[in-house]
């Protein structure tokens, strides 16, 4: 079990709807709480990493500009791209930049302002997040892909719709409870069920909302992290892996292969396995992309899922608990930032300072954070 | 030149596989095949992936495929509004599987995954391209 690289602060803005401030401004909210978390100076930082998905910023480059404002200047800066997992892609080049020995700090910004641009909008550059010859002329989008996903998991296994709605009804009850989520209300069975449709059989309640948010991740050398950190959190095992963009490639519509492939090789990596994880964040953009993750992290067989939700196993109180944050679907999804709100949750986690959402104990967890509809997926285990 | 012919709002303007905008025009969905090493391609590549070849030959499907999966949205995004509702699925064909929609009369309660399906060439009124599925 490797202890080479520490989580020693996160932060992260409110995520809301219509942030009154510039993505510079944004991105500061996150990176002051990071800092005075960290308890570091911009002295101590050799690097900086900043995740968007540019094509929500009217600013080009967005690295250069935020790392002037964060004070991050002239230490090396770039971007990281990989869509809604940016940021977990952001830590795990921040994780090899350190392993490597070039730098003994590295800070990890996440950020999106997607209220910038229209929904409609947004979904059209989500639409061109799929293969733009072949796919976006049928006018697709992101909730119709994971929809399909839906559609397949519900052929091969039987799962139902109210299946889905009650992992919306979990995540709301632990919205409420997260000041930081664009959504807080709670959600009943009935409410979700009635809910309108967006893209059958996923209705508004299967689906998260934009947002606007920013998120820091500071990462540490181990040697670093003792010296600095009274309460480091370690990165046991990361797991990152690709699959066909176009849907057609794919073998199968009722998982993803790419966040099975990370979850294995994080897994491997760390020494643990599914049984031994105390809580875990996972990508619930979807409702549906909660259930496939329940089967590709191992947390329940191929087709088990729903019998996870259905007996309440992963509230705080069950046997896995996930997303005890409220996850995406009540959080928002501000792309560049989600990532590193999912470490943020682990690492209070495991330092038992998460308040109300503790989960008594946790001395194992694992973030699944996954880009597009399955192109792009990354796991890791943290650990104390 | 050739490709911002295909579909009702093409995103690409030149592509090395714009002659499958010319099997359209004929009335044909088509795929590419490598004669190099037989591996088959949907959506057509100009190069194979399997052995660096770039010798494709194209080939027509044909007969019925079936659903793969498929999704009635309610929402379209910038420059497909006039469009919406419409179904979304993917088809199993000739082996391989092909993204489209399904033709708009068909009642998405009567689609099932597995239930046989049949491509139509469709020409647009503005002079554009494309194909959609109807039950076989």
């Amino acid at each position: 079990m490797p202890k080479d690289v520490a989580i020693v602060g996160v932060g992260q803005s409110a995520f809301v709807r219509g942030y009154p401030g510039s993505i510079r401004e944004l991105a500061f909210e996150a990176f002051r709480e990071a800092m005075q978390d960290a308890a570091i100076t911009v002295k101590d930082v050799g690097a900086s990493v900043v995740c968007s998905a540019p094509e929500y910023d009217k600013q080009r480059t967005p690295s250069g500009l935020i790392a002037e404002y964060l004070g991050l200047i002239p230490q090396p800066t770039f971007i990281v791209e990989n869509v809604c997992s940016s940021s977990t892609s952001g830590i795990r080049v921040a994780y090899s930049l350190i392993k490597a020995g070039l730098h003994d700090v590295v800070v990890v910004l996440g950020f999106q302002k997607m209220s910038e641009i229209t929904s409609q909008d947004s979904q059209e550059r989500m639409g061109r997040g799929a293969d733009i010859m072949f796919e976006s002329p049928f006018g697709t989008l992101m909730p119709a892909y994971y929809a399909m996903h839906a559609r397949g998991h519900f052929a091969k296994y039987g799962t139902t719709e109210e299946d889905l709605a009650l992992i919306r009804v979990k995540a709301a009850s632990y919205g409420v409870l997260n000041e930081k989520a664009v959504y807080r209300k709670a959600v009943t069975l009935e409410q979700a069920m009635e809910a309108g449709p967006v893209c059958s059989p996923l209705k508004v309640f299967d689906c998260c909302a934009n947002a606007d948010g920013a998120s820091c991740v500071i990462l540490a050398s181990a040697d670093k992290a003792k010296e600095i950190s009274k309460e480091p959190v370690y990165i046991l095992g990361l797991g990152a892996a690709s699959a066909p963009m176009n849907v057609t490639g794919r073998n199968t519509f009722s998982g993803l292969d790419c966040a099975k492939l990370a979850a294995k090789e994080a897994y491997e990596m760390a020494g643990v396995g599914p049984q031994d994880i105390d809580v875990a964040e996972v990508h619930d953009c979807f409702t549906i992309a909660e259930m496939m993750a329940y089967e590709a992290l191992g947390f329940a067989e191929p087709g088990k899922g729903p019998e996870l939700i259905r007996n309440r196993e992963t509230y705080k109180e069950g046997k896995i608990p996930v997303n005890v944050d409220g996850g995406l679907l009540s959080k928002g999804h501000p792309i560049g930032a989600t990532g590193g709100s999912q470490v943020r949750t682990i690492v209070l986690q495991l330092r038992n300072k998460a308040g109300a959402i503790q989960v008594p104990g946790a001395e194992i967890g694992l973030v699944h954070n996954i880009g597009g509809v399955g192109i792009y997926g990354n796991v890791i285990i943290f650990g104390r | 030149m050739g490709f911002e012919r295909f579909g009702s709002k093409s995103f690409t303007s030149q592509a090395k596989v714009s002659e499958f905008v010319d099997y359209l025009d004929k009335g044909e969905l088509a795929y590419t095949k490598c004669r190099t090493c037989s591996q088959a391609y949907f959506p057509p590549r100009a190069d194979c992936a399997n052995c660096l070849g770039n010798d494709m030959e194209w080939i027509a499907f044909e007969g019925n495929g079936k659903i793969v999966t498929f999704t009635h949205t309610m929402y379209a995004p910038t420059g497909f509004e006039a469009d919406a509702p419409y179904t979304i699925v993917v088809v199993e064909l000739d082996g391989l599987k092909v993204l489209g929609r399904m033709n708009k009369e068909v009642p998405v309660d009567t689609l099932s995954v597995g239930m046989p399906v049949k491509v139509e060439i469709v020409k647009l009124p503005d002079g554009q391209v494309t194909y959609e599925f109807l039950p076989a």
